[in-house]
């Protein structure tokens, strides 16, 4: 069986072994299929204003028709894609008969300013995500997603759900008010790690300001490019503020934030830890050591160059064990995970396709 | 006695003090710290910048983000370039111990005792004619250029 992403290959051709896609989508289909898990208190609280969603990067950066947001194989003719667990069973979970997917669902109540609405919203997404998803297929597990304004109230959503068994991960938007290594936010990754979740650090989320440092881009074509510096200012935030020596047990995976960048950033990085260790003398060791026992990455999209190029970047990573296989679903990105795999040193195969990530999360 | 040199005064170093002389050819930093005295020689294993020109300070290492344990009983040199700092006492580099500076034995002996012994070149102050003048109850810095120190050889301290 062909699927979108397989192009013309099998799954067989493709790769032979076990899979687990670290990364695939729900979408709310609307407002309205949240409502049974709200009180009338908050579904009076949309009704009377006529107010129908949170407005988030989500918008801004994937607009419902482009072939980005959804790939035109995945598209249904009438719901919203990725909208319901029939579309993700026949678009992914059959056709690529995977292990498990982790399944994870952006729909920017981060950019919710009222306290407690947020907080609301956050609880019935993620008890949607438990009912309507993770109980009723045994392959998924998911990303709860908290009131990212509030550490006070992410910590009492991680504690009211962070034990079902179907959460594995919690989803941190990348684009948020402050980097979040910084301290108010360490008790929050200290219930992460009470709960034995994953930090999924994650596209979505709005800053305080524009999403680049020097102001809003013109083009789309700018948000795809660039979007790596927000993963790499969160990334950097988190082991410069020394979050893994207040979480020595805390795992982080970056996802939809590619890669290749890793290893120069990590050059980058040591070097100046070398210079100005003092400053940081929480950081007992080069930050790239840390990233490779505290980080893994999904890697969809990937930033790929020729195979040889490809190979080279696998090769500074230094480690079998720093990538997850992703389908991105329903994203359309031209990922040519032949391309990866043909790259990858044969023992890494197994391990980016689905080792890498049972073991991560414990599945 | 070849590949002694003495090199300064004792006196003339205080504590947190250093000279920085020729001897056999070669820059070397002498420094006193707490009463000791160690020798590094003037060059940074990673770039070759004048290591001996770099601040002196305190070890300094957390266990977690806000603690924080100023140990001034550590001496680490830092190098002016990149600031990647070494243990004055072992030459050892703080973040790679298999990158070190060379290191060279320092002893303090009596004026009685330096027979034969050659002053070294290019030494600041009055440590150049003046030295044949002084009192023979002055005790002097000898820096030994044969080996380095025993605590370098074999990897002890830190």
């Amino acid at each position: 069986m062909t699927t979108a992403l397989l192009e013309n290959t099998s799954r067989d051709e493709l790769w032979p072994g076990p899979v687990i896609d670290c990364d695939v989508h729900a979408n709310v289909p609307s407002l309205e299929a949240l409502f049974p898990y709200m009180s009338r208190h908050w579904i009076a609280w949309c009704t009377e204003r006529g107010w129908h969603g949170p407005v988030g990067g989500v918008n801004l950066a994937y607009p419902p028709g482009s072939d980005r947001s959804c790939r035109p194989e995945w598209r249904p003719a009438d719901r919203p894609p990725a909208s319901d667990l029939g579309l993700l069973q026949q678009h992914v979970l059959d056709p690529w008969r995977v292990e498990r997917a982790i399944l994870t669902c952006y729909y920017a109540v981060d950019a919710l300013r009222h306290p407690d609405w947020a907080a609301a919203l956050t609880r019935a997404v993620n008890d949607w995500l438990v009912a309507e998803w993770l109980d009723r297929d045994p392959r998924l597990v998911g990303t709860l997603v908290i009131p990212a304004r509030d550490p006070a109230a992410m910590i009492e959503e991680i504690h009211r759900v962070g034990d079902h068994p179907g959460f594995v991960q919690v989803l941190l938007p990348v684009r948020h008010a402050a980097l979040w290594g910084q301290r108010q936010f360490h008790p929050v990754f200290q219930a992460m790690a009470e709960h034995g979740l994953v930090a999924g650090l994650h596209f979505g989320g709005v800053t305080t300001d524009a999403p680049s440092s020097s102001g809003y881009s013109s083009y789309y074509v700018e948000e795809y490019a660039a979007e790596w510096q927000s993963f790499t200012a969160q990334v950097t935030s988190l082991v410069s503020e020394g979050v893994f020596q207040v979480c020595p047990e805390l795992r982080v995976s970056v996802l939809e934030g590619g890669f290749a960048w890793l290893p120069v950033w990590g050059w980058r990085m040591d070097k100046e830890w070398k210079g100005l260790r003092r400053e940081v003398p929480w950081l007992d060791r080069r930050p790239l050591e840390i990233i490779r026992d505290h980080m893994r990455f999904s890697v969809a999209p990937a930033d790929l160059g020729t195979r040889e190029q490809t190979a080279t970047v696998l090769e500074w990573l230094g480690s079998d064990d720093m990538l997850m296989f992703a389908t991105d679903y329903p994203h359309g990105y031209d990922d040519d995970i032949a391309g990866l795999l043909a790259a990858a040193p044969p023992s890494m195969r197994p391990r980016l396709m689905a080792g890498t990530a049972r073991d991560w999360y414990r599945l | 006695m070849s590949g002694r040199y003495v090199v300064a005064r004792a006196a003339d170093i205080p504590e947190g003090g250093r000279v920085l002389v020729e001897v056999g050819g070669r820059q070397v930093g002498v420094f006193n710290v707490g009463g000791s005295f160690y020798g590094l020689i003037n060059r940074c294993p990673h770039k070759g910048a004048e290591m001996c020109k770099g601040n002196v300070v305190a070890g300094l290492t957390s266990a977690r983000p806000g603690e924080f344990d100023y140990d001034e009983d550590t001496a680490l040199l830092m190098c002016p370039w990149h600031g990647w700092e070494f243990d004055v006492r072992t030459g050892r580099s703080w973040f790679d111990p298999r990158t070190r500076l060379r290191t060279y034995d320092v002893e303090v002996t009596g004026a009685d005792r330096l027979e034969g012994v050659p002053r070294a070149g290019r030494v600041p102050g009055p440590y150049t004619a003046e030295t044949v003048e002084v009192c023979v109850e002055d005790e002097y810095v000898v820096v030994d250029l044969r080996k380095a120190r025993k605590a370098a050889q074999t990897g002890e301290g830190r």
